[in-house]
């Protein structure tokens, strides 16, 4: 499996925010995006997954899957939010997103227990999403990523609001990721103790030139 | 997609979910309309099923603006919209889900709110079957409107207004169909039958305009 990415470049409102960016990544490498607030880490990540238009550029996987799939649906994105609901319990928002993202079986890694007892949730499932903790909201996030198998993880800033023990245990779950053969993208300001990582520092504005 | 369904109804229903203030509001709006109109039994009557039916839309625009921004505000709309599964589909199913948690309560209390307006068993019984038949047109038409106001943050009003010109024709075959059926020389089935094909008609494209206005409304 290979990422490749070619002279990516976006605006956000008229300025462009980024330009002409290429990287290639293969299977069970990681990229650390890193660079000021406003240099467009999460621009970057957003437009990788879909969600926002490129000015030019494009991504593409090729992967050792039959059908062939748009790149989006392929990657993990883990955003600043965290898309729980706050009155559905843990358990229910879990199963949720495992039975809505596989599009069949073999997409199905593992169960929502197993998940939220690797993230260190697992006794309290019966709770809902409101009342827990910021910290625990995000190792609930974090245990979506488990429930389906997904390539590419595209992590934005993943490690805020956690603790010493979260960062270490969410660093495993990365390096599982890579050494099983994925994927790994992420924008932060913190070391995330990724092995095997290539960084690109974003410098915003003042490294890029508007050709036009 | 099951899954989905499931949810939505779920979140309606648990914890101010809205579900069941569609149901208060319509309450209110049609217990009201005595008091202001006066205790005139024959222009009741008369009027009854438009005020069924114009409580009834209202009602429905009340919990429409949230259906995509509270997925949005969340995060949960970037997650649905990089799936393989059609945007479409998804937007289908949410509408659905949105009328079965809200539309339906509605459906199944007029014919008690029927009651405050003098109206009879035949009128009452038509009026049911035309708001089971046309309030699903009002959702599909009201998931563009939310789709397009997803992103403003105070969208409530801007939905109501750009959702009600088009709700217009389902209001009045709505509430021909109903007159139609009380009184005799006017037929029941033609009035009906156009509510019918608004409905479907609006199934199909009021999933793909909203799926596409979210498609490009994201930032």
């Amino acid at each position: 499996m290979r990422l490749q990415a070619e002279r990516l470049s976006a605006r956000r409102g008229e300025d462009l925010i980024f330009n002409d960016i290429s990287f290639t990544l293969e299977s069970g490498e990681a990229l650390v995006v890193t660079g000021r607030n406003g240099a467009g880490k999460s621009t970057l990540l957003r437009a990788l997954a879909g969600l926002l238009p490129l000015e030019s550029g494009q991504v593409w996987l090729t992967e050792t899957r039959d059908e062939p799939r748009s790149f989006a649906s392929a990657c993990h994105y883990l955003g600043h939010r965290n898309a729980m609901k706050r009155e559905l319990t843990l358990l229910e928002n879990l199963i949720f997103w495992q039975r809505f993202m596989a599009a069949d079986s073999a997409d199905l890694r593992s169960s929502a227990a197993q998940a939220s007892e690797r993230v260190g949730l697992s006794d309290i499932l019966h709770l809902p999403f409101g009342t827990l903790s910021q910290g625990q909201q995000r190792r609930a996030a974090m245990a979506k990523l488990l429930l389906v198998h997904r390539p590419v993880w595209l992590l934005d800033e993943p490690t805020a609001a956690l603790d010493t023990s979260a960062e270490t245990m969410f660093a495993d779950l990365m390096n599982d990721h890579t050494q099983e053969g994925g994927i790994l993208i992420a924008a932060t300001h913190q070391a995330l103790g990724i092995a095997n990582a290539t960084q690109l520092v974003m410098t915003g504005f003042s490294g890029v030139e508007d050709a036009a | 997609m099951i899954a989905l369904f499931v949810r939505d109804v779920k979140l309606a229903v648990r914890g101010g979910g809205g579900a069941l203030i569609g149901v208060l509001f319509f309450m209110t709006v049609v217990a009201v309309i005595p008091f202001g109109v006066g205790p005139d039994l024959n222009l009741l009557s008369r009027i009854g099923p438009a005020i069924l039916w114009i409580g009834a839309l209202l009602a429905s625009l009340l919990g429409l603006d949230r259906l995509f921004q509270a997925e949005r505000d969340d995060g949960a709309l970037d997650l649905m919209l990089m799936q393989e599964t059609p945007l479409t589909l998804i937007v289908l199913v949410k509408c659905l889900a949105h009328w079965v948690a809200t539309g339906l309560p509605l459906v199944l209390a007029a014919p008690f709110l029927g009651l405050f307006m003098n109206m009879e068993a035949r009128a009452i019984g038509a009026t049911l079957l035309t708001l089971l038949v046309g309030t699903p047109a009002i959702t599909f038409i009201g998931a563009v409107g939310a789709a397009v106001a997803v992103a403003l943050p105070r969208g409530g009003l801007l939905v109501s207004i750009l959702v009600l010109p088009l709700a217009i024709p389902v209001l009045i075959f709505g509430v021909s169909a109903v007159t139609a059926a009380v009184e005799d020389p006017a037929p029941f089935l033609p009035p009906f039958l156009i509510l019918t094909a608004i409905t479907l008609f609006f199934a199909v494209i009021g999933p793909v305009s909203a799926a596409l206005a979210l498609k490009h409304g994201a930032d």
